[in-house]
Formats: C-alpha cells, structure tokens, sequence
C-alpha cells in the first residue's frame, strides 16, 4: 500500500474563467520516497502542496494516505491527520517570534498528542539533531536565516509525522545555508522519513531521487 | 468551554468503514483547557502599550459603575449614621389616644405612675422618665414675680412640665447652673423646679445662688438649676419643670403622661415591644411605642436614589471599553493570521483556535475588572477618609465588578474568535511571515 496516492485530481477554483491549477493528476509516493516537485511559479505547485498537507481539498478525484480515502474526514479529523501524520516546513519559517526556539519546536506536540512528559526531552533531543542545542532559549528574530529554517524543521519532526512537506524551504536561504538545510533533509531521509520537497531550485531538486515536473496543472516524472 | 462552532456533523459512513488514520491520544495528553489558558495569555503581556489602551475602557466602565455604588453606599451610611446617632436610641411610649364623639382625642389607656422604674429594669434601657405636660391657665401665669398689673399684655408662659429626676439622663443636657431635683423632692412633693434655658431667659433668672423663685400662679417655686442643650425634644428648653410627685399634689396631675426612655443603639425594637409589656401587661396594644427600627429605613431609602444617572454612564462606558476590546482582538487577529495557519497546519482545529482568542480576551476583560474594580475601592477609601467617613462598599459589589469585565471580554472576544477560527490555513500561510 502506498504512503501517498493521488488519483485522478483536479483542483478547481471558482471564477470567470474558472482557474484549474491542477488536472487529473495521479501521483504515488512510497513511504521513504524522497520526491521533489519544481515547475514555475503559477504552475500549481503550492496546490499540490496543500492537498499533499490536507489543507485543502480536491474538487474531482481522490486522495489516499496510507490507503484511506481523505475525502470522508471531516474537518477536526483532518486537523488531527495534519498532527501526527505531516510535518511542514515553509519558505518563510512562521517561527513565533516571541517564544523562544525550545517553544517553537513544542507548540505542535500541544496538538499532536505526545504524552506530555516526553515533550521536553524530545524537543530538545530535536534541537540537538539539527546543531542547535546552544540556542534553545534564543528568539528566532535573533538566529540566521538557516539557524531559522533549521529550527522549523526541527518543529516540523517533533512529533515524528511519516510525512515531512517543504515548501521552497530554502527559498529565503543563501546557498551555504541552504547547504545546511538540504544535509539535514538527507538525514532525516536515512531515518526513513518520507521527504516532499516544493522548488524551483534545481540543485535542491537534483537531491531527491524522484523529480516531478509540473506545468500547467499537468505532472510528469522526470527520470 | 464554549462551543464556537456547531460540531461538523460527521460523514455518514458505516462503521466498519471508518478511516482508522490517527491513534488515539490519552485525555491527559489531549489539548486541555490549561493549555488552552497558557497559550492564549503567552502573548498577552508582550505589547504592553496595547495592552493598556485595550483594557483601558473596561478599566473606566468597571470603575465608574464600582465606585458609583460604593460611593452611594458609603454615603448613605453616613447619613444613616448622623441620623440615627441621636433618634436610634430614644423610645417614646405614649397612652393611645381615640376620638371621642365630640371629637376631641381621649386617651384609651394610662401609664403607671412608677413607669420609668419598670422599665429600667429592661436589657437595654439606659435611663427613663415620664413626662407630663401641666396646663397653665390664665390666672396661673408663671412669672418670677406676681406682679398684678391690669395694663401689661398678656404674654404666653412657658410650658409647664412634670418629669422625673433623670430628664437631663434621658434627653441628653446639662446644667449650666444648680443641679436637678432628686427622688428626695419627688417624693416630699417639694415645691422646686428646674428651669430650661430660654425659659430662663425670658423669667430673669440667670443664677441660682441667690435662691430665685418663680411663681405659677400665687404659689412660689425654688429654682434649683437651669439646663441646656438637650439633643432629644428641644421644645423642652423652654419649659419649666418640676418633679412628678409635687406636680401630683400642687397641679393635681392626673396621669404620668408619656414615657420618654433612652436606649443603647440597635435594641430599639427589643425594647419597644418589652416596654409596653411590661407597662401595660393586659393590653400593651393600647399603648403607642415609637421606636427606632433596627434596620434603617433611611439608609435603604438613599440605597435606592443610587444616581441612575452615573449607572447608565458606567454602562456606556464599559460598552465602549467592550468595543475597545473587540476592537483589538479584531486587530489581533488579522496580524496573528500566519500563526493562525500555522497552528492550524500544525494540528489546531478550528475550536481550538476559536477558542484561544475568546479567552485571551475574556482574560483582558478580567484585568481590566481586575484593575478597575481596585482604583474604584482605592477611590472610595481615599475620599471616605478625606471627609472622614467609613468606607463601605459590599465585597459583591468588587467581585461583581471584576466578573462584569470578564462578561465583557466575552462578548468582545466572540465575534473576533468566530473570524480566526473561520480562517482557512492555505489562504493564512501564503504570504510571508
């Protein structure tokens, strides 16, 4: 049984002319998959995303995760998919910035319901996986760029969810930190994370071992 | 907690259908209502500035509706208290009185010549005495000397007045000179009496020392004192009076007329019923006792005029302190809109998030009951001692307050919540944050 499968769906979103981002696509991702999807701007990448993410739903078709139809949660049940089953992390971090980095990365496990003993203790064990054991008490606004998206991907392990969604996470990043970022994308892949990865960016698409090409709504494999 | 939002109904599948995505969490591991505080008041203190101006208008409604009523309470307490230092603790038992045919008053019942001594055995009772008031007829002017002169206009006297030895005790007053006959003249029937002060003035007697007479009529009386500043029936300050039993065997007085009775505060209603008992054991309903009640009716009758006006201005005041409120979580929650995607993203759902925003600002309203309700009591006991007064205000009144300012923070949070929990995560995670 497949992690992930798409089958045959469309998004559509209402207007004149009505915008379809995406068109029938059909798409199976293994558990362990490392999967890159590029493609333009426009092209519907973020609406793969947020279907991928349950954030949204297919107007035609249907998704699986781990063989369940998604289409029948209603929406609290979906919520509770989103915690304990993916993990985000985005372009532009939304790290709170008045909480320190060791409450950033525990706010998920609030809704994912990690017995609460463990919160801490895991938290930090996390910080301490992605090199920033010596900035717990710091505040984002305070930490680089990396140091930054290092921390969102620390928040979006915690709760150890089967799938990690990127979302051009190295797109506010320099090359070195971005660098840094992909490392530890290759890391958690080792431990059997299942890795997709939203970007425009060629050299952080040539990491992954499947890459997706979207164009126009349409998807298609590239070799 | 409050339901924000009707509860989805769920797809109808059959059960053995039902997705098995998630696994089931402990209750203890769930989001509870403590998380649910902890995380709503995080954020609370980290704009102080805004902090303030949002609670500010509750801060004033609260405190002006506390500080009305506290002040009304104090205010009417004082004036009880004025009022009630000398009226609270006289009694008057009199006969009743009934109309005749003719139309004249009659009284319908008589009280014992040794009244007073009745009723000073009482629990309560500080001292007693009847007094009577003796006619005086033309020919029994009182003058301080008989001076028979056809010529002179005819000019009123002063009452004339039977009492006992404790007057002064009763009535509150003291001598200026001489001193009060005692229950040796009573009893001998001596022919002295005392005089009040105005009617001392308008006699020509200004010392006792020199052993002045006045005359009632033919017949000479010693003067032994002349009293003032009674604080209970000041009609008697001109009147001259003598002792019951020698008003008994020279005025050939009748009855002791009424029982006038001083009494410790607050036994007022004790010893109105117990008095007439015990003055009249067959029928004390025949006897009319005036005595203060133990709850005042003044202080609750000045309770009621609280000013209405200062009322309905509170509530405006905290209506727009509500709007404040609403206002800036309205505010709040369109800058927090990434990290409503974000925690909706991560897991939250949309009670959750509902629910964040409705305690942050019942929690605002709270501190600002909280602080309002405190200046307001600062304020009553600051003025209380100012015009050095007791501060009264009903502990309720405080705990009302500060419970009002959460009421409004409900209300104020409710409509914001409704909108962040309507928020949809793909639109609040777009831009950037």
């Amino acid at each position: 049984m497949s992690l992930i499968e798409l089958r045959d769906v469309t998004r559509s979103f209402p207007g004149v002319p009505e915008v379809q981002a995406l068109k029938a696509v059909n798409l199976t991702v293994e558990a362990g998959d490392y999967v890159s999807i590029v493609g333009p701007s426009g092209s519907g990448k973020s609406t793969m995303l947020n279907l991928l993410g349950l954030l949204d739903r297919p107007t035609v078709g249907e998704y699986r995760i781990d063989g369940v139809v998604t289409g029948v949660l209603d929406d609290d049940q979906r919520a509770r998919v989103r915690a304990q089953w993916i993990g985000f992390v985005f372009q532009a971090f939304h790290l709170m910035p008045r909480r320190t980095v060791l409450e950033n990365v525990m706010m998920p496990m609030l809704y994912s319901g990690v017995p609460r003993e463990e919160r801490e203790g895991r938290a930090r064990a996390v910080l301490d996986r992605v090199g920033l054991g010596h900035r717990m008490g710091f505040h984002p606004p305070t930490l680089s760029g990396g140091e930054r998206q290092r921390v969102a991907v620390a928040r979006a392990v915690v709760s150890t969810p089967r799938i990690l969604l990127a979302d051009e996470p190295t797109g506010n990043l320099d090359e070195a930190t971005s660098a840094e970022v992909m490392e530890l994308f290759d890391d958690l892949r080792a431990d059997g994370l299942t890795l997709v990865v939203i970007t425009h960016d060629l050299a952080v698409a040539e990491r992954a071992e499947r890459r997706v090409r979207i164009s126009d709504g349409r998807i298609s494999e590239l070799a | 907690m409050m339901r924000l939002l009707p509860r989805r109904r769920r797809p109808t599948t059959d059960a053995a259908a039902e997705p098995v995505l998630t696994a089931p969490v402990a209750r203890a591991d769930r989001f509870t209502f403590q998380d649910l505080v902890v995380e709503a008041t995080a954020d609370i203190g980290s704009r102080p500035a805004r902090l303030v101006m949002t609670v500010i208008g509750t801060v004033l409604g609260v405190g002006a509706l506390v500080a009305t009523i506290g002040f009304s309470q104090t205010a009417a307490t004082q004036i009880q208290r004025q009022f009630d230092a000398v009226r609270g603790t006289q009694v008057v038992v009199a006969p009743g009185s009934a109309q005749s045919q003719s139309g004249d008053a009659v009284a319908t019942a008589r009280l014992p010549w040794d009244a007073a001594e009745r009723v000073e055995r009482l629990v309560g009772v500080e001292a007693a005495t009847t007094i009577a008031e003796l006619g005086t007829d033309g020919e029994d002017a009182i003058t301080a000397v008989p001076v028979n002169d056809p010529a002179a206009p005819a000019v009123a006297s002063p009452r004339l007045v039977a009492a006992g030895p404790a007057l002064l005790d009763v009535l509150g007053g003291e001598f200026v000179t001489g001193r009060m006959f005692d229950g040796g003249h009573e009893a001998r029937g001596d022919r002295v009496v005392v005089l009040g002060e105005r009617a001392a003035e308008r006699l020509g007697v200004n010392r006792v020392d020199s052993q002045p007479s006045v005359f009632i009529g033919d017949t000479a009386y010693a003067v032994m004192g002349i009293y003032a500043g009674l604080q209970s029936r000041g009609e008697l300050s001109d009147a001259v009076v003598m002792p019951v039993g020698t008003a008994r065997v020279e005025r050939a007085l009748a009855a002791p007329g009424d029982l006038q009775i001083r009494i410790l505060p607050g036994t007022g209603a004790q010893v109105g019923t117990q008095a007439a008992l015990t003055l009249l054991p067959d029928g004390p309903d025949r006897l009319e006792v005036s005595a203060p009640s133990s709850g005042s009716e003044l202080g609750s009758n000045v309770q009621a005029d609280v000013n209405v006006i200062f009322l309905i201005l509170g509530g405006i005041v905290l209506l727009a302190g509500a709007l404040g409120i609403a206002n800036v979580t309205m505010l709040n929650v369109s800058e927090r809109v990434p990290e409503i995607g974000l925690r909706r993203a991560l897991g939250a759902t949309r009670r959750q998030i509902g629910a964040q925003f409705v305690v942050e600002s019942v929690v605002i309203g709270l501190l600002g009951g909280l602080v309002g309700a405190a200046l307001a009591v600062l304020g009553i006991v600051v003025f209380a001692l100012a015009q050095q007064w007791t501060p009264v205000v009903d502990g309720l009144v405080a705990v009302g307050g500060i419970v009002l300012g959460a009421l409004v923070g409900l209300g104020a949070g409710w409509f914001p919540a409704r909108r962040a929990s309507s928020i949809e995560p793909v639109s609040a995670l777009r831009g950037g944050g």
